[in-house]
């Protein structure tokens, strides 16, 4: 099987906003799949949707083969451990250091000894660069180290899939050249299947082989960034140009202008 | 934080709480190796009336604590007190000790005292005492010394 | 107006009710599970430092005040009627049977409550709940866990400390300095603090005091709001209803020991 991630007919609803009404995606293995949108359109849902942590209204979610949706709390768990996951925030855990961040799945995990672990944690760290900042405390770190340590823990077990949650926000441009080097390093050299959820365009567009654009609930458009690029809908064309006004329009619904300026 | 150092803490606050039981098991309750029955042997007594004897009442020898009241039942047959005292196992006692019920001070609590007798063999655990002296009751005794001054004035 | 005001007490009480069968539920899922003590023990015993043995400072501190405060109220009062020589039976009586118990569980509410509690929330709002459990980690066993059945054993604990130490502020006002005699003051109140009926139901006490504030603590934590101001006042939260929780089960409990229920 080609595709490492299957969703069919996806239904999922939130406080009565329709997030997604029957959607069709596929990830392919081994590549960076892109999935983009305007705010609020779901994308971080999609993301716990794929890992479990919601339940869909309606459809079916596949992992390598198996069904993440309703899934069994014991195989979720194992499941999860082939999946790796970097959320915006880092979400590092405050009171211990980076190296003991990277090593926590190692030991929750597997039964390696510790030295075993140390080698590791320092291979992974070493990978993103920050080897030499194992013993810091995450409140040490800046934005962009942080993330960057989150990325080696979400790698320390070599994981099948990686889920990057918006990792392009709020970086400076030199971090933000580390981070894209990386996660298409950790495509490239090791093979990972990587689901890439952004609204940067231009550095999503740039690393991803597969894009999906995703806007009320449904795929507005879908392919390889060259095909989008072509793409005459509307919709793809106001995103992937960032045109101010066009299909998602520019003015709030309101009354009349004038009359506003008048009472 | 060293692990190890937290353990440390962690078994010598263990460590103070159970002192602090022991202390407030022995040196504040009074809990002794008696309450377990160990070093010390039950006798019974039955009394008239008991007042306001209660549980873990102190007995006396000559002033001397020398036990504590251990149970308070009723003899339903005899519509008798029976009190189980507990003594001390140092404190041997004559068989025919007889114990009375007194009053600390004017208006106290109460606690039995007990007067040795000659006999030459001791109590044992299970024996009972023969001879007793209920509490004294205040209202009888006012009741008595009113009648008593009654009486007085009307002889004169 | 009318239909309007009662609409809105309806769904108060709807709130309350919902909220604690959250909590109920949560609370099932803490201990409904097979507890693995190699892994969990040395959680328990890290948190068991950071909940109990942090909090012994401000136990002992406060009972010694309180015990030393006992003696002295106490003292004068009963000089009133004579009998100076009960001090010791009104400070242990006092002390064991209910400032112990009640004053211990509340300062822990207030200390290790509140700090369990931010712990959590702020965990909670930094993602770091939500990344474990994607990790295929439970958080619920690995970070509620610990911290319920660390503050569940220690409560008990501190209050035994928290009982000998005012006892033993009692003893230092009431005999050292107001000149109570020494062995009355012990004497009387070995006559008439029952081991049973006294210290271990004060004990008794404690362990359920300790079941209620830890079970709030860790609830609130889990449940807030992830705001910043959410975390604040669910920290308030959990002082006040463990307050008020110690407070009335204290009434229910001494009712039914009493056996006046």
């Amino acid at each position: 099987m080609t595709d490492l991630v299957r969703i069919r007919n996806l239904h999922f609803k939130r406080n009565d906003r329709i997030l997604f009404d029957g959607i069709d995606l596929e990830v392919p293995r081994g590549k960076i799949t892109a999935i983009m949108g305007p705010s609020g359109c779901g994308k971080t849902t999609l993301l716990r949707l794929i890992g479990g942590q919601l339940q869909p209204d309606s459809g079916t979610i596949e992992l390598d083969g198996q069904r993440v949706d309703h899934c069994p709390k014991v195989q979720l768990y194992k499941i999860r451990r082939e999946l790796g996951v970097l959320f915006q925030s880092a979400a590092l855990f405050t009171n211990i250091t980076v190296f003991d961040n990277v090593a926590f799945p190692l030991r929750e995990h597997t039964q390696l000894p510790e030295a075993m672990i140390r080698s590791i944690v320092f291979m992974k760290l070493h990978a993103v660069g920050l080897r030499g900042a194992a013993y810091l405390f995450p409140n040490e770190l800046s934005g962009g180290m942080a993330r960057r340590v989150a990325l080696a823990r979400a790698i320390a077990l070599d994981p099948k899939l990686i889920l990057y949650d918006e990792p392009f926000v709020g970086l400076d441009p030199i971090a933000l050249g580390v981070i894209v080097k990386l996660i298409q390093q950790l495509n490239s050299a090791l093979g990972i299947t990587s689901i890439l959820i952004s609204h940067d365009v231009y550095e999503a567009t740039r690393i991803a082989h597969v894009v999906y654009i995703i806007a009320n609930g449904q795929i507005i458009g879908q392919g390889t960034p060259q095909q989008l690029s072509l793409d005459q809908n509307p919709q793809v064309i106001q995103f992937m140009q960032g045109l101010p006004d066009g299909i998602v329009p520019f003015h709030y619904p309101a009354q009349i202008y004038l009359d506003d300026l008048l009472d | 934080m060293n692990k190890r150092i937290i353990e440390l803490w962690v078994g010598l606050f263990m460590l103070v709480a159970t002192t602090a039981l022991l202390a407030l098991a022995l040196k504040i309750s009074g809990l002794t190796g008696s309450v377990f029955g160990m070093h010390s042997y039950q006798i019974t007594a039955n009394f008239d009336t008991i007042g306001g004897l209660k549980l873990r009442a102190p007995i006396t020898l000559a002033g001397v604590r020398v036990g504590q009241v251990t149970d308070i039942k009723l003899d339903t047959t005899q519509f008798k007190a029976v009190v189980t005292l507990q003594i001390n196992d140092k404190n041997k006692l004559p068989a025919d000790t007889s114990a009375s019920i007194l009053t600390e001070g004017l208006l106290g609590a109460n606690y039995i005292s007990l007067q040795p007798g000659f006999a030459e063999n001791i109590l044992k655990d299970g024996d009972s005492l023969h001879e007793t002296h209920s509490a004294l009751i205040l209202e009888n005794l006012i009741g008595q010394l009113l009648f008593s001054l009654k009486n007085s004035g009307e002889k004169k | 107006m009318l239909a309007n005001k009662l609409c809105a007490l309806g769904q108060i009480g709807l709130r309350f009710l919902v909220h604690l069968g959250r909590a109920g539920l949560f609370l099932s899922q803490i201990l409904l599970r097979k507890p693995r003590f190699l892994k969990n023990t040395p959680l328990c015993i890290q948190q068991l430092y950071f909940i109990g043995v942090l909090s012994l400072i401000i136990i002992i501190l406060s009972a010694l005040f309180i015990g030393m405060v006992v003696g002295l109220q106490g003292y004068h009062t009963l000089n009133k009627f004579g009998a100076s020589q009960q001090l010791g039976q009104l400070v242990a009586l006092s002390v064991v049977r209910e400032l112990g118990p009640v004053v211990t569980a509340l300062l822990f509410a207030g200390r290790a409550g509140s700090a369990i509690t931010a712990e959590i929330g702020l965990m909670k709002s930094t993602e770091q709940l939500s990344i474990m459990e994607m990790m295929g980690v439970d958080p619920i066993e690995r970070v509620i866990s610990p911290r319920f059945w660390a503050g569940f054993i220690s409560l008990p604990l501190l209050t035994i400390i928290f009982d000998a130490v005012a006892i033993w502020g009692g003893y230092l006002v009431g005999v050292k300095w107001l000149g109570v005699d020494g062995g009355t003051f012990w004497s009387t109140m070995q006559t008439s603090v029952d081991f049973y009926n006294d210290v271990v139901n004060g004990i008794l006490k404690s362990v359920v005091f300790g079941f209620v504030v830890i079970w709030i603590a860790v609830f609130q934590g889990y449940a807030t709001i992830p705001t910043a101001e959410g975390i604040g006042r669910a920290t308030t939260r959990t002082v006040v209803h463990a307050s008020l929780a110690v407070l009335g089960l204290d009434f229910v409990l001494t009712a039914i020991m009493m056996g006046g229920w």
